[in-house]
């Protein structure tokens, strides 16, 4: 978590700086739910997510270099610049995306857990999506359809209470998502997401699920975003006092004083871990500052793969 | 060799894509209903339900998860009814199965293939008669497939389950029960290379899909006329065999392009342009096109007839550019 928060925030300056460009969707304050959901995963099943992907890129083990260099659309980049801070992809880690389009990657990931049934190799897909996905028609379609087919799908939903400007309540008929998806016939919970132990706990209840081939389980994450939607936003929708309101369930600070009190930890092991990741994520600025750009010839290359 | 229909020649293709146990099909009502056009009758007794999917209707999970189950190594055929409801799902064609590989540089793939029906003259009415095959290939990584033949039909499909890229393969409503013959050894026809189903030395008309066999009339009553057509009949249109295009019109001097979908931001109008790039010293006028009029598909038959290209129009468009 603090790798992912470090690097979120170094991030931000190297945006400000323009050397990173395009959008950048801050996962600062959701940390959590990324970190505990990927732990109770397996190494060969798939992970897929939204556009706010870098924390769960860097859960997932993508290495730091790579993704800095990713966002500085560069050559040694995990796309080799090709997708940018939206589209982070690790085919070695099966960590299928990283999707721009609100939604756009839940039916990708019924088809995963098609896959995954048709194979009989007992994986699972996890993905990733907020709470504003739900407002898009297929993703009521794949409810519909991976219930129905009984499909391996752990679906994540980082209910951060706004999707972009509008909050919950003026999008959703329904804001308890996860009797939304109870609807569908899909087992489902909700879980504070700013508790990274609660979170864990909660995905292994939904990997055990899933596993034992009893079809989809939807875990709503509630958790917030400390920062806007992007480095765009203004931020005008939503009031400082609420803002450090949350500020205040952070998950790091949280977990922090648990190891602290529960003796799991000392300071200095703490202090330890935070120069530890700040020196990992300057040397992937470092590594993506001297990185080559990809050059012209590489405009073309992988549109279409090659005929065999 | 073999004489049969282009639905018979779809189906033959879709077992044999079945013999390698990767490949599924998926859906509305392509098993128990046998197929809206009937292409699949039977296969879910042969080939069991879980490689048979009938689907809810719900074309963007369809598509999606054709990709998606791409990723994740299987060969999906994934079934749109008609072209007019794969706008329903057009943001997993042009968002995602076309641009994940470029996206993650070459590190997932998508051999998906989404076979829908195209085309209309069926007196469907405005929402089920469209053409939208020009749309789609416009958009790099995908490929488009617009048989014509069972032969074409046959041919194409086989290379179209040998790559590894998505690909949209148009079946047009009307040419189901198109006859003709096919080998019966093995074949394959690859993307991007058109087929001279008439060779003249008079005037080149390109065509695709059921404009080849309006072509074809054309060119029956152009001889009446004493004039030779050439009709290339481009059966792929992303890749499109310029090089056969080119050849022709350096040859003929005049040529004339015939497309369904409407005039207006058609294909005809890339494949124009194209020409008179690059042979402009070899024409003898402006290329002519002739399309779909400007307007949604009327359900009076009449009407409908007059809105989609015929050999009338062909000849006069010939007579107004060329004078012949």
């Amino acid at each position: 978590m603090a790798l992912l928060r470090v690097f979120e925030e170094r991030a931000a300056e190297q945006y400000m700086l323009g050397k990173i460009r395009g959008f950048l969707h801050l996962y600062i304050g959701q940390e959590a739910v990324a970190v505990g959901a990927i732990h109770a995963l397996g190494r060969d099943d798939y992970v897929t997510t939204h556009y706010r992907d870098h924390g769960h890129a860097l859960a997932r083990g993508l290495s730091v270099n790579a993704v800095m260099a990713e966002l500085f659309g560069k050559a040694t980049g995990c796309s080799k610049g090709m997708g940018g801070s939206m589209h982070l992809f690790d085919a070695s880690l099966n960590f299928a995306g990283g999707y721009a389009i609100v939604a756009g990657h839940l039916p990708l990931s019924t088809g995963m857990g098609f896959a995954f049934n048709y194979l009989n190799d007992n994986r699972l897909v996890a993905t990733f999506f907020g709470d504003g996905a739900l407002n898009e028609g297929e993703a009521h379609e794949v409810l519909n359809m991976s219930a129905l087919w009984n499909l391996p799908v752990v679906f994540i939903c980082e209910n951060n209470l706004y999707g972009m400007g509008i909050p919950l309540s003026q999008s959703m008929s329904n804001t308890q998502l996860h009797k939304m998806a109870e609807s569908y016939g899909i087992a489902s919970a909700q879980v504070d997401g700013m508790d990274v132990l609660a979170v864990r706990e909660a995905a292994e209840t939904a990997v055990q699920h899933v596993r034992s081939g009893n079809g989809p389980y939807f875990l709503e994450a509630r958790t917030y975003r400390f920062r806007g939607h992007s480095m765009a936003d203004p931020v005008l929708y939503r009031s400082k006092d609420e803002e450090a309101e949350y500020r205040k369930l952070d998950p790091i600070a949280q977990y922090g004083e648990w190891l602290l009190s529960s003796k799991m930890a000392t300071q200095k092991k703490l202090d330890a871990i935070s120069a530890e990741v700040e020196k990992q994520v300057e040397e992937s600025i470092a590594f993506a500052e001297e990185s080559p750009f990809p050059s012209p010839e590489d405009l073309y290359r992988n549109v279409y793969a090659q005929l065999p | 060799m073999t004489e049969m229909i282009l639905r018979e020649a779809v189906t033959k293709a879709l077992r044999e894509a079945l013999e390698d146990d990767r490949v599924f099909i998926m859906g509305e009502d392509i098993g128990a209903y046998g197929g809206a056009y009937a292409v699949t009758r039977g296969f879910l007794d042969e080939f069991g339900p879980e490689r048979i999917m009938d689907t809810p209707i719900s074309e963007s999970v369809i598509v999606g998860a054709g990709v998606g189950s791409a990723l994740a190594g299987l060969r999906p055929i994934v079934e749109l009814m008609t072209i007019n409801f794969s706008l329903v799902a057009i943001d997993q064609i042009v968002n995602h199965a076309a641009k994940l590989r470029y996206m993650s540089d070459g590190q997932f793939s998508v051999p998906l293939v989404i076979r829908t029906v195209t085309g209309g003259g069926g007196q469907l009415a405005a929402t089920h008669s469209q053409s939208f095959e020009n749309w789609y290939a416009s958009v790099p990584g995908l490929k488009v497939a617009v048989p014509a033949t069972p032969y074409d039909a046959l041919g194409l499909f086989r290379a179209a389950m040998k790559d590894d890229n998505p690909i949209l393969f148009a079946e047009h409503s009307l040419l189901y029960g198109m006859r003709g013959e096919v080998p019966d050894e093995w074949y394959e026809i690859p993307f991007g290379q058109a087929d001279i189903k008439r060779k003249g030395n008079d005037v080149t008309i390109v065509a695709y899909s059921r404009m080849t066999h309006v072509a074809l009339q054309a060119a029956a009553m152009l001889e009446e006329k004493g004039r030779q057509a050439e009709v290339i009949d481009l059966r792929t249109l992303r890749p499109w065999d310029k090089e056969t295009v080119l050849e022709s019109v350096r040859k003929t001097n005049r040529v004339v392009v015939v497309e369904e979908t409407w005039k207006t931001g058609g294909f005809s109008g890339e494949i124009a342009s194209t020409i008179q790039e690059e042979a402009f010293d070899d024409l003898d006028g402006p290329v002519a096109r002739v399309g779909g009029l400007d307007v949604p598909a009327p359900y009076n038959g009449t009407l409908e007839a007059a809105a989609i290209p015929n050999s009338e129009r062909i000849i006069k468009a010939l007579s107004d550019n060329y004078g012949i």
